[in-house]
């Protein structure tokens, strides 16, 4: 075989995986996509390409019932969720990234090992906690206990991001007469933008995902949010399950993320991999 | 130097009034509420009582005689519930298969994102796709493939007649476990392919050109220099997502629910605080999952040699 010829098939090779990588990570939503917008009896035909177009599924998910409110938990769950926990981080990683105190080390295993908890070993602990503080039902339960996981990792990141900014900056406005606070707002934060948004996405796409505590925590319908409320929808009866309309309410919840991952996908793998490979 | 030791003095001081709130926020999130549940394993607890009535009880929920008279009796508790045993090789055997398939799928993606081609950009924001997407959507749109009567996944394999008549994936005990497996691969392959790809970009291009021009074969170049410089990268991606694995909870609840072949440890344990009113057998239960990962991380990190803590401060 001659070099050209194996040149082509290489190429021939990257391509088929291509084709093969990219229609297997989307297949699933496409098909949760055209499944939506079949209304009534037509889901019960299996179809590769669109067929009809029906708002229907849509018409019935947003029109009646808690899933509108459902949404709305989700976005204030959420947004406080990143609000909180980035306010939180940018002061901590600023202790931890620039100054040198005792503990700080032992602090940040500490922290690093907090993320790596497994939610379901505080869960009990946490349930008596929210009831007894009755915050049971409330939305203000999942924004604190979403901490847990939002927290150690936007601190772990801001604290590598802060330690890389130039020592310059921070002796100059020493020199200036800053005090710390003023060094990280006035200073430091017009350069952080960039792990800002990555670490804020990052948290905001982990608290809009969660089911567990979500689950565990709020059994009214109303103050469900997104996913346990996917995860509950049933029809009249329990044999019942409408497909059509859980598929619409996949997409509403998803379309959101989708297009937040095609405008920010250097920013989130820079942040996924800065929170693992980076340490 | 008066000043000098003044100035770090405050600034040592401003850094814990920084540091507090945090602090305090994740002790009571997860500090106390994680000693407040191995603490519950030790006691009677059952929320359809007052707390009063709690009672410790000691190692009774882990391991205990119960003693019928005459000799007669039996040990009861969780080391001995062959349904917890079931849940820990049910975790067990679900996290080493997947991550297994991820960590070579994630290798393959990895290397073909790696590759330059037209359209990179696009081909890495769709892998991103199935990691953005919530748990619970890809569990039910996966579920909604996996119908057994109207289901894309079943029509695919007949007309390939890879499968004679429909199979009911996610009810059926023979394939509850291979559905969840395959849903999981969908999901979280992309993770493992970036943390590869970052890896594989850290590389100096110079050892590729050298074995280029020697004429090595590219497979014979991937093994023997490729592979070995990117394991870090591949340890540290592996114990990420045998982490995730072995707490895994939300895809079983949604995807195949009360089946004893997918029933991990977290489902148990969830189970039991809260569907079995046995709140101090659930914490129990907690508590040695915890220990369980913990005890794994530790002996990972240890045989991996691994250095999390990046550069050391």
């Amino acid at each position: 075989m001659s070099r050209s010829q194996q040149r082509i098939l290489t190429q021939l090779g990257l391509w088929f995986l291509i084709v093969i990588i990219s229609v297997y990570a989307l297949f699933p939503f496409y098909y949760a996509i055209i499944t939506s917008f079949k209304f009534g009896s037509e889901i019960f035909t299996v179809n590769y390409f669109p067929q009809n177009f029906s708002l229907g599924n849509y018409v019935s998910v947003l029109g009646g019932g808690n899933f509108p409110r459902n949404l709305l938990n989700s976005v204030i769950v959420s947004t406080a969720t990143v609000a909180i926990s980035l306010f939180l981080a940018i002061t901590a990683s600023y202790a931890l990234a620039r100054v040198r105190f005792r503990g700080r080390s032992l602090l940040l295993f500490t922290i690093l090992s907090v993320s790596m908890f497994p939610q379901i070993a505080v869960l009990a602990g946490l349930f008596e906690m929210i009831r007894s503080m009755g915050l049971y039902n409330s939305l203000l339960s999942l924004i604190l206990s979403y901490m847990i996981f939002t927290l150690p990792f936007t601190v772990w990141v801001l604290t590598t991001f802060m330690r890389d900014l130039p020592i310059e900056l921070e002796e100059a406005a020493i020199v200036d007469g800053a005090k710390p606070h003023q060094i990280i707002f006035k200073v430091f934060m017009p350069l952080m933008w960039p792990a800002l948004v990555t670490t804020g996405l990052l948290a905001f796409i982990a608290a809009w995902n969660e089911f567990l505590f979500a689950l565990t925590f709020v059994s009214n319908d109303e103050q469900r949010t997104v996913p346990v409320a996917i995860a509950l929808l049933s029809g009249a009866s329990e044999f019942e399950v409408p497909w059509g309309a859980i598929m619409a309410a996949s997409v509403i919840v998803t379309v959101p993320l989708v297009i937040l991952v095609l405008i920010f996908q250097r920013r989130i793998v820079a942040g996924l991999t800065a929170g693992a490979v980076k340490g | 130097m008066a000043a000098q030791s003044n100035l770090s003095r405050e600034k040592i001081r401003a850094a814990w009034i920084f540091l507090a709130p945090m602090i305090l926020v994740l002790l009571a999130v997860a500090g106390w509420p994680l000693l407040r549940t191995i603490w519950l394993g030790f006691t009677d607890a059952k929320l359809s009582v007052s707390a009063d009535t709690w009672n410790w009880v000691g190692f009774e929920n882990y391991l205990f005689w119960l003693d019928y008279g005459e000799g007669d009796g039996e040990w009861i508790g969780l080391l001995v519930d062959p349904a917890w045993w079931s849940s820990v090789g049910n975790t067990v055997l679900f996290t080493i298969i997947s991550v297994s398939i991820e960590t070579v799928l994630g290798v393959i993606v990895a290397l073909v994102l790696n590759a330059q081609f037209a359209g990179r950009g696009f081909v890495r924001a769709a892998i991103l796709v199935p990691w953005a997407i919530p748990t619970i959507v890809s569990a039910k749109m996966w579920a909604w493939m996996m119908h057994d009567q109207f289901g894309i996944l079943n029509d695919i394999f007949l007309r390939l007649s890879l499968i004679s008549a429909p199979v009911a994936w996610t009810a059926s005990p023979d394939t509850a476990m291979a559905a969840v497996i395959i849903v999981d691969v969908w999901k979280t392959t992309p993770f493992m392919a970036l943390l590869i790809l970052a890896g594989l970009q850290m590389l100096p291009g110079d050892i590729y050109e050298a074995a280029k021009i020697d004429g090595i074969n590219p497979v014979k170049v991937f093994f023997k220099v490729t592979l070995p410089l990117i394991r870090p990268a591949i340890m540290v991606a592996i114990i990420f997502r045998a982490l995730d694995s072995l707490r895994i909870f939300d895809l079983i609840y949604v995807l195949t629910p009360n089946n004893d072949q997918t029933k991990t440890m977290s489902v148990f344990a969830r189970e039991n605080l809260f569907d079995f009113d046995n709140f101090a057998y659930g914490s129990a239960a907690s508590t040695a999952l915890f220990i369980i990962i913990a005890i794994i991380t530790i002996v990972y990190i240890k045989v991996g040699r691994l250095d999390l803590g990046g550069d050391k401060t």
